[in-house]
């Protein structure tokens, strides 16, 4: 019989607010990803300069991890990291074709380049929190929690994994959103394919 | 304790042959697929394409060629043909994954006959392409984890059957050479001259190609199948854009797979390695492999007949090292000469017959992305 999992704690951040376990910390006015981005930095009184080389969905990705493991105390830096979203990298590749278009403005930058793959976001949380563990970037048209649940569970209940970072961080154009929890063998929600729907859709 | 999952089929597109046979037949002779090719300036460059007319003379078969892109077109004819010659059948236990870094990219440039249509980058839009040809029951399950996806796609695709999601799951990985991908690995002057030389102390960098591969994994067995015995990916924690110096994230991969297999490295029989012929990948890898123990264990890379196919490569290498398995021979690492690593590794010089039961497949990747699987032959 496989020990039941639970949703330690999640947020969640997208239309300017940030929520965390069902409160809102941070309400910003509407502004653009970037000044967003940087006012929950500040808020969360994060010092990591490695976060204004990154891109859009790197920094959202970053951003929305460290609410979740910034104040938890990490025994086993066995936490697995299972993210995904509907538009890969694409903010990043538009920002990169554009630099390739035409030889007279020709200028493919390696900077850039390297976050033209979704999975860079996680290598980041990775450096950050020193996880040397499993991790995988998966793309589904919409947040695909039976996907998830299925996954995840394997992963805890085979101990590859002693906790799981899973979540959903998209930027595309206009949408900016992040809904990351922390899956864990302790806890009050059961980590079930309806709760998660519940607590992406709240 | 559950029960291990089979690889029972698979299938190949390469510019070395369509088919894993007819691919296998030519890496036996030492072909190489890697030619030169032109670039749209005019700039020469290596590779292993694969022919369009090709793929539209065999597509036309199947549908019409007007509709789909290169990518789809030859993910479709690899899916059709490994269905036409695998007992399966598509229901609600059918799933679908779809191993790509890239996808249809290159449809964000004005030239492809693509680019007003701007759903068809997303790479949800290209799998709905999959699906809905074939009528898979589920939305399909896309994996882009950098150049480690083929390999982490089987991975993926045993722990989703043992968690019941699945009872067979057809994984198809595909990546194309495009000017994005071109002028990109450029940017980080990573692209050899010359058809790239992995481990050797002449080379000089990646050769990038492009192949389709696809195998169904089941948890039924079935003759000429193939078991996975262990499988696990880790990460470097280090950098993302370049691999650990102490090949950290690799070791820990490799170690983690062995311990699922309950196998040690002395039953390891050969290694189909990741070998992109960049100084710091192959460097990485003699250090991971030397901590392992496994410096004496046969080891090749495949990217001399292929280049390194991205997204598909992890999954190529696997089939080619089933069919490795199956005729017992141990292919030739092409373009290997004087060993260019600073600690020992056994790099297979001339391809070889010899008695073949497991294999190991690694890939480390872009992101500071490792994994490793281990795979044993149906005796």
């Amino acid at each position: 019989m496989n020990k039941k999992l639970y949703i330690q704690s999640y947020c969640k951040i997208a239309n300017n607010e940030v929520v965390l376990n069902d409160v809102v910390v941070l309400k910003t006015e509407l502004s653009d990803d970037k000044s967003f981005f940087k006012s929950i930095y500040n808020f969360l009184n994060l010092k990591y300069p490695k976060f204004f080389k990154m891109d859009g969905l790197s920094k959202l990705t970053y951003l929305a991890s460290e609410l979740i493991l910034k104040d938890i105390e990490i025994k086993d830096r066995n936490i697995a990291i299972v993210f995904s979203n509907s538009a890969s990298s694409l903010e990043t590749d538009r920002k990169y074709q554009k630099s390739i278009n035409d030889s007279a403005s020709y200028f493919p930058s390696p900077s850039v380049f390297v976050y033209t793959l979704p999975n860079i976001g996680i290598g980041e949380v990775s450096i950050r929190h020193q996880l040397k563990s499993e991790n995988a970037f998966f793309v589904f048209e919409k947040f695909n929690a039976k996907f998830n649940y299925f996954y995840e569970s394997n992963l805890m209940h085979t101990k590859k994994a002693t906790n799981v970072l899973g979540g959903w961080t998209n930027l595309d154009g206009q949408v900016a959103e992040a809904f990351v929890y922390l899956l864990s063998e302790n806890g009050k929600l059961e980590f079930t394919i309806e709760n998660l729907n519940k607590l992406y859709k709240k | 304790m559950q029960d291990n999952n089979y690889i029972i089929d698979h299938h190949i597109i390469s510019s070395l042959g369509f088919g894993s046979s007819e691919n296998f037949e030519q890496l036996v002779l030492e072909n190489s697929g890697i030619k030169e090719h032109q670039r749209k300036n005019g700039d020469k460059f290596y590779s292993s394409l694969i022919d369009l007319n090709k793929v539209d003379t065999h597509f036309s078969k199947i549908g019409n060629i007007e509709k789909f892109t290169k990518l789809e077109k030859m993910m479709l004819l690899s899916v059709y043909h490994i269905l036409k010659q695998s007992t399966i059948k598509i229901t609600e236990r059918t799933g679908l994954i779809i191993s790509t870094t890239k996808g249809n990219v290159n449809v964000l440039s004005s030239d492809s006959p693509f680019y007003a249509d701007k759903k068809r980058a997303y790479l949800h839009e290209l799998a709905k392409q999959i699906k809905d040809f074939f009528n898979f029951k589920d939305e399909a399950i896309v994996l882009s984890n950098a150049c480690v996806s083929g390999v982490l796609a089987v991975s993926v695709a045993d722990r989703l059957i043992k968690s019941k999601m699945y009872d067979e799951i057809v994984i198809v990985s595909g990546d194309l050479v495009s000017e994005f991908i071109l002028s990109g690995f450029e940017s980080f002057q990573a692209i050899s001259n010359k058809p790239c030389k992995p481990y050797s102390k002449n080379r000089t960098g990646i050769t990038i190609g492009e192949a389709i591969a696809t195998v169904i994994v089941s948890k039924k067995k079935t003759t000429n199948a193939t078991e996975i015995l262990g499988s696990a990916s880790c990460n470097d924690a280090n950098h993302i854009s370049g691999p650990s110096r102490t090949g950290e994230g690799l070791f820990l991969s490799v170690k983690a797979a062995l311990k699922e297999a309950t196998i040690s490295e002395t039953d390891i029989n050969f290694i189909s390695a990741h070998g992109t012929a960049t100084n710091f990948n192959d460097e990485m890898e003699s250090i991971a492999f030397n901590r392992l123990n496994m410096s004496n264990i046969p080891l090749h890379s495949l990217k001399g007949y292929y280049g390194h196919t991205l997204g598909a490569s992890g999954l190529l290498e696997v089939i080619i090292g089933i069919k490795s398995l199956n005729n017992n021979t141990l292919i030739a690492s092409k373009g290997f000469d004087e060993i260019g690593v600073s600690k020992p590794l056994n790099i297979i010089k001339k391809t070889t017959t010899k008695e073949l039961h497991v294999f190991l497949k690694t890939a480390s990747g872009f992101g500071g992305s490792n994994a490793a699987i281990i795979l044993k032959k149906i005796e």
